[in-house]
């Protein structure tokens, strides 16, 4: 997106709130508060609440909560989710064994 | 010219070296404001590399650095910016699996010894005890028991969060045009969108972007960007927690703490292939994955069950002589640069963080880096 973000922008003090133990990324069991204390230490992209806190990176690679974090991190930031890049999608689409990622299509008539 | 900045010190690039020297400068109380092109902290090649925190197998004009990060910072790293960084000083095995290779590992281990590293030789029997999901094919090894690995996105956004707790201002989404000096000295930075920042002390530690933009005033770091890729499986128990590396390089890589397996290497054809990947996230190769993974599974079998469940893509700025360019420049009084890592930059960037602000703030260092300043590059006749 390319705008300038003064990362030294008040955005008030973390204040603890009752559902901060929901689980929000089930992969990797992260919770709301903790995302919610990533953006107080700094953490104000997508990209850098999933390499801080690993949502997003488990099995499902984020296709769960995506959304749910994206809106959590607007929400503390004071902004539309629409204002936040969403994370890079990276292949492949569903996890697949080294074994066969690693095999070449060779045709036996070649061989 | 609308906004004018001022701080002790300007950095420009908030990857891993930026954002340490702005730690260790502003826990020395000095001002500064960190400047970075992208919307996001550490997204070039701190983020985007195998986690290695290594000595052997590196040139003895970086060495003492490395040696020094291992032996005086790494350790107490977590603690002092209060994040786990994952650091394990567990030893890195660089596998041999044939007679050439062996000669390879052979030299690399005499020049490391010679500057001091304790690393050795050692035959398959001695790396099957050392991880003994190995192969048989690995027929010999050079082991370095003090070098490991970290997290390079926790350790760099742990830097970047401590920084900013001390006071340094950082500014995403602002990409620097150029430099200027006044009077002589390098003290403006002024950047696309027309802001101008001022300070006594402009530290450049962009990457490969470095180069267009020391480049305006005449400094010129000859280096050039390779594609790297890295893969990452899912969640696997624990097996071992050495840095792995080859003779021939077909891969690195180790196990994280979180269990999933993050292995780098490459197709071979990255000199010259089409893809230059989209802008500020390199796009990955079909053909590179899956070699990666035919090179792991002929060191690790049992590993052909583990699933990939990502992969992703990094440039590496390498220098014309393979080690980076550090310390302030000759005629430019005020400019310090840190760039062309030639893919070392993570494991030693502690050090030249420290290092770097030892050097604006008392005009030396404690660890000798003069072999790696600019003026070290002559034409050849």
């Amino acid at each position: 997106m390319n705008q300038i973000v003064d990362r030294s922008r008040d955005i008030g003090e973390f204040v603890p709130q009752p559902d901060d133990d929901m689980l929000v990324c089930r992969c990797e069991e992260v919770t709301k508060g903790e995302i919610r204390k990533a953006v107080h230490d700094g953490m104000w992209t997508i990209t850098e609440i999933r390499r801080y806190l690993r949502t997003g990176m488990g099995l499902c690679q984020g296709q769960t909560c995506a959304r749910l974090v994206k809106g959590i991190v607007a929400r503390e930031l004071g902004i539309s989710p629409a204002q936040l890049e969403p994370a890079t999608a990276r292949s492949p689409m569903r996890p697949i064994e080294m074994k066969v990622l690693g095999k070449e299509e060779v045709s036996d008539t070649w061989q | 010219m609308a906004v004018k900045n001022k701080a002790d010190v300007i950095i420009v690039g908030a990857g891993i070296i930026g954002c340490a020297v702005a730690y260790y400068l502003t826990k020395k109380g000095k001002s500064v404001i960190v400047l970075e092109a992208s919307d996001n902290i550490g997204n070039g090649g701190s983020s985007r590399n195998g986690g290695g925190v290594r000595q052997s197998g590196r040139d003895p004009r970086e060495l003492p650095l490395a040696m020094y990060g291992i032996e005086k910072l790494w350790p107490g790293l977590s603690d002092e910016l209060g994040v786990d960084c994952e650091y394990h000083k567990e030893g890195n095995l660089r596998l041999g699996k044939t007679e050439k290779h062996l000669e390879i590992l052979q030299g690399l281990t005499e020049r490391a010894k010679a500057c001091g590293l304790d690393v050795r030789m050692i035959d398959a029997k001695e790396v099957k005890q050392i991880n003994p999901h190995l192969s048989d094919e690995v027929i010999g090894a050079s082991w370095c028991p003090t070098d490991g690995h970290a997290n390079p996105m926790v350790t760099t956004l742990a830097f970047y969060r401590k920084a900013r707790m001390q006071g340094a201002r950082f500014i995403t989404g602002e990409p620097v045009k150029r430099l200027r000096k006044v009077k002589g000295r390098l003290r403006e930075v002024l950047t696309e969108s027309g802001d101008v920042y001022e300070g006594d002390f402009v530290l450049v530690a962009a990457g490969y972007a470095s180069r267009k933009i020391l480049g305006t005033v005449g400094v010129d770091v000859p280096m050039h960007v390779e594609l790297m890729e890295c893969l990452v499986t899912e969640a696997e128990p624990p097996m071992f927690n050495q840095m792995l590396g080859t003779a021939e390089a077909d891969f690195y890589g180790h196990q994280s703490d979180h269990g999933s397996f993050v292995f780098g290497g490459s197709s071979g054809l990255e000199l010259n292939n089409k893809d230059e990947g989209a802008k500020n996230s390199p796009g990955n190769a079909a053909i590179t994955a899956p070699c990666i993974c035919r090179g792991i599974m002929k060191y690790f079998p049992e590993l052909a069950d583990a699933k990939i469940v990502r992969t992703w893509a990094g440039y590496i700025d390498i220098c014309q002589d393979g080690v980076p360019v550090l310390g302030f420049v000759d005629d430019i009084p005020g400019l310090v640069v840190a760039c062309a890592f030639s893919g070392h930059g993570f494991g030693i960037a502690p050090a030249v963080g420290e290092q770097l602000a030892m050097l604006i703030t008392e005009g030396k260092t404690s660890v000798d880096i003069s072999g790696l300043r600019y003026g070290r590059f002559q034409a050849k006749i």
